[in-house]
């Protein structure tokens, strides 16, 4: 085995090399362009930022509503990670499949779905206007905070539901049972020793929260309304509208930078929290619902899931059936016909089989990617791994404008002519999705007690042996959370690809914005209906990729 | 070995990727048409262009008008695409500084206006236009005691509170094409008192266009705003896109003079062109009959050649305005970004 050393590292420069191509170097040449345009450096601009208390303002709004995002949604997912980590009842794992739809969805399509509930004509409003007898509609949320908040939530309650319960799930409760001896009260027992155990996964999923909600950018400007300002909000506007690129870049940079901070000090305390736990297979944890405590317990959180979730996708879903005269199929029927003879009609079959394309692409890629990532960060210790760490996070906090005019200028020449090619779509959904498999995965690998791996050896396996014997298993479930993430990501056309030029590939997104362009009923209903089918397509994708476990050792 | 599988797999991949962008020798000119999302022709119009004159026209989308734009600025040293389409009046000034079009003197603008054609170089060449007017519900209007507003003035009357939803300037087009007529009608000095009246009178402000129209807008969504941000082409297309048909808009646009903005789109062949005679084919294409024609239904908006004839739904529900707000590109370029700070400045902040 020679150069067995140099396919190890070969294995290990693959994630590395993905970045430094598709995000460092990019980066460096917009970078570069804004801050020194005629060759010689100047960063007035960043001194600039601090001209007026605006930007300071931003940074600050930024920070707080995403903290705030960030603890709304744990609070809420919490008991949900706790009854689908301890429960066995019917139909539990697509539910939690289910609970990953909003993900996909565009922001213009949820903001109406919010307006049908929440709106001053909305079902909440007309239902208490006529049950109080009401002059003006009571709840008056649009274009407020709540908005945003509840927004987010929205978006964000599947990751911190499945990142928590599927580590949940897995934890081994003689801990808890020995306090519980001891005299403990339950809230003690939650507080004291449950909790603690939980806090890896529960910051890997509040750590993702809060970048995804930093990094907002539809949520803020259409459920918060202009008033909002984050920096990626800024950004778009400093990038796009006034073309002032060295602002942007400076905004850019201070947001890479306070996310990189972030994930430094995050990335240590994890290091230290991580312990070897004695980790056991979820079915012998987990118990049927009998006592009505349980039941209590279980409906209660199935109906917040339903009020939060589920009643802004049924609207959706009832409005594409809905015509002027009562129910109809009108809609999708009128999506398979190109009246105007449109160059750019998107039939549904090619809608979906192009988006089905780009999302496999991105589930191989950040799956495999992520994996090697997730191993650099466990397995070797080095002094980097704890930079490294926060490194894989930055895509998710790079604005989506700024990245795509660095490919704009970085990619266009041979060997690397890359900014037209179709690849770009899955590689940056690839960048985003990224984070998402790595801190799906990172608090299960942290958990396997090396004791196992230390038997497997003493009995006579070699070490890649000892890994899929031991390690694999453990962290398959792990793998396809992050898998469902990457699936997700791609079928929902995150930002990342919005300022990628491109030849005509018609992906279900594309086909809902095209809708949504032009005024008629016509176009809404088919954008709804759009959105549906999207929905439809990606609960059986999600229902697939759980199916495909991986070996037969059984539910982990 | 698995590693090996790995690497070469990326390896084929990357290389894959590097000769995407690559076209074949054999077959006809491939020519790059680059523009923004909103974009839309017939199938068959394409079509007919391709097949005379054997030239392949790949269609590059690069997000809103204004990203579309940067991207090619950006990319100018090693263009893109041959031709751009998409850029409007209210930025036509920063493709001309930036210095991204040749000019083209194309036979087809004998046809089009003197009005619409703002470059006398003729490197940014009139495709079409539409006026951004106020749209209002008119069912809401007809069970009201209240007339549907008939100037910008009366968006700021009292009795107009709470009725209005205007987009953002600094991220709509439409927003800040409305924002351009009311400096055009109130005058530099006047246009911040009127938008201050116009904030305590509790005007609505979306983010674009689509969180307009379909998130607030009374007759187009469970919004309860009857007075819109649109274009004047906006009724025909609730007609020619109703369900069940209609004979009748349920929205109209106010037309009267000094209410509306007109945008103009130009075309340009971007420089540095490897294709510069199929480039200058296709932008006579674009502004030939058959193309001109196609437009309204495609993209509601109006085609900027003369004689083109509009599609019934046209000429039936929808009016062009006899004098919309006009001002000139050098002075929407000097001041756009002051105009737009001090608007931000005044209304959100």
């Amino acid at each position: 085995m020679l150069n067995s050393k140099f396919l190890k590292l070969t294995f290990y420069a693959l994630p590395l090399a993905f970045f430094a191509l598709f995000y460092f170097y990019p980066l460096a040449a917009i970078f570069g362009l804004s801050f020194a345009p005629e060759k010689h450096l100047d960063l007035s601009a960043l001194a600039k930022l601090t001209d007026t208390p605006y930007y300071l303002k931003t940074l600050w709004f930024t920070i707080w509503q995403a903290t705030l995002s960030t603890l709304l949604t744990l609070l809420l997912a919490m008991p949900g990670a706790y009854v689908f980590a301890r429960y066995r009842f019917w139909s539990k794992n697509t539910l939690k499949t289910l609970s990953t739809l909003p993900f996909v969805l565009p922001t213009v399509v949820v903001a109406n779905a919010f307006t049908a509930l929440l709106g001053p004509r909305g079902l909440l409003n007309q239902g208490m206007m006529s049950l109080f007898n009401l002059s003006q509609p009571p709840v008056q949320i649009h274009h407020t905070i709540w908005m945003i908040l509840l927004a987010h939530i929205f978006y964000n309650y599947s990751v911190a539901l499945r990142i928590i319960s599927g580590y949940w799930q897995n934890l081994n409760p003689n801990v808890e049972e020995a306090a519980q001896l001891l005299g403990a009260s339950p809230i003690k027992v939650f507080r004291r020793v449950t909790l603690p155990l939980l806090m890896p996964a529960i910051n890997a999923a509040g750590m993702l929260v809060f970048i995804f909600c930093f990094s907002s950018f539809g949520v803020v400007l259409i459920l918060g309304g202009p008033q909002y300002a984050t920096l990626e909000v800024e950004i778009y506007r400093q990038a796009v509208n006034l073309f002032n690129l060295p602002t942007a870049a400076a905004l850019s940079i201070i947001q890479i930078i306070f996310t990189f901070g972030l994930m430094r000090v995050y990335s240590r305390s994890q290091t230290q929290m991580a312990r070897p736990l004695n980790r056991q297979s979820s079915r012998s944890l987990q118990r049927p619902v009998k006592s009505w405590r349980d039941r209590l317990i279980v409906v209660g959180n199935l109906a917040l899931m339903l009020l939060l979730l589920g009643t802004p996708l049924l609207a959706l879903v009832l409005r594409s059936f809905s015509g002027a005269n009562g129910l109809t199929l009108r809609y999708y029927r009128e999506l398979f016909i190109n009246r105007q003879g449109s160059l750019f009609f998107v039939p549904p079959a090619e809608a979906i089989f192009n988006s089905i394309a780009f999302a496999l692409a991105t589930v191989v890629l950040a799956a495999l990617l992520g994996m090697i990532s997730a191993l650099l960060l466990t397995r070797e210790t080095h002094r980097w791994r704890g930079w490294l760490d926060a490194l894989f996070m930055l895509p998710l906090a790079t604005s989506a404008v700024t990245l795509g005019f660095g490919y704009i200028i970085a990619l266009g020449r041979p060997p690397l002519n890359l900014r037209s090619s179709l690849l770009l779509v899955p590689v940056a959904h690839t960048l985003i999705a990224i984070p998402f498999v790595i801190r799906s995965l990172l608090p299960a690998m942290r958990s396997i007690n090396p004791k196992l791996r230390e038997a497997a050896a003493t009995l006579g396996a070699t070490p890649r042996r000892a890994w899929l014997a031991v390690d694999w298993p453990l962290i398959q479930r792990a793998l396809l959370v992050g898998a469902v993430f990457a699936f997700t990501i791609s079928m929902g056309e995150f930002g990342a690809t919005l300022f990628i030029a491109r030849p005509q590939t018609p992906t279900m997104p594309v086909a809902i914005y095209r809708f949504l362009g032009q005024p008629g009923a016509l176009n809404y209903g088919q954008a709804l209906a759009m959105s549906a089918l999207l929905m439809l397509v990606c609960a059986i994708g999600f229902i697939a990729i759980e199916r495909f476990q991986l070996g037969d050792e059984g539910e982990f | 070995m698995k590693n090996l599988l790995i690497l070469l797999f990326t390896l084929s991949l990357l290389s894959a990727c590097a000769s995407a962008e690559k076209s074949p020798a054999t077959a006809p000119v491939t020519i790059r048409l680059m523009t923004h999302d909103s974009f839309d022709i017939g199938k068959a119009t394409m079509q007919a262009f391709e097949e005379q004159n054997s030239i392949k026209v790949e269609i590059f989308k690069a997000g809103d008008g204004g990203a579309a734009l940067n991207q090619a600025i950006l990319a100018k040293d090693n263009p893109l695409a041959d031709v751009f389409y998409g850029v409007d009046n209210t930025f036509l000034s920063r493709a001309l500084d930036n210095d991204i079009f040749t000019p083209y003197a194309s036979p087809e603008l004998a046809n089009i206006p003197a009005n619409l054609k703002l470059d006398p170089q003729n490197r940014a060449l009139p495709v079409d236009y539409g006026d951004v007017c106020l749209n209002y519900d008119k069912a809401w209007f007809e069970n009201s005691p209240l007339q549907p507003p008939q100037s910008l003035e009366d968006l700021a009357d009292s009795a107009y509170a709470g009725l209005t939803v205007v987009e953002n300037p600094a991220t709509s087009t439409p927003g800040l094409a409305f924002l351009l007529a009311s400096i055009g009608h109130f005058g530099e000095d006047g246009y911040l008192s009127y938008w201050k009246q116009l904030k305590a009178n509790q005007v609505s402000i979306a983010d674009g266009w689509e969180d307009a129209y379909w998130g607030q807008f009374s007759a187009a969504s469970d919004g309860d705003r009857p007075i819109v941000v649109s274009y004047a082409s906006s009724p025909p297309a609730e007609v020619y896109f109703a369900d069940p048909p209609i004979t009748e808009s349920p929205t109209a646009a106010v037309i009267s003079d000094g209410t509306c903005f007109r945008q103009i789109e130009f075309a340009g062949i971007l420089k540095g062109t490897k294709h510069a005679v199929e480039a200058q084919k296709l932008v006579d294409f674009m502004l030939g009959q058959t193309f001109q024609e196609d437009i309204p239904l495609n993209m509601f908006v109006y085609p900027a050649k003369q004689n083109a004839a509009l599609p019934d739904v046209f000429k039936q529900h929808s009016q062009v305005p006899q004098k919309p707000v006009t001002l000139s590109p050098a002075d929407i370029a000097a001041k756009r970004e002051a105009w737009i700070e001090a608007w931000t400045e005044v209304m959100l902040r």
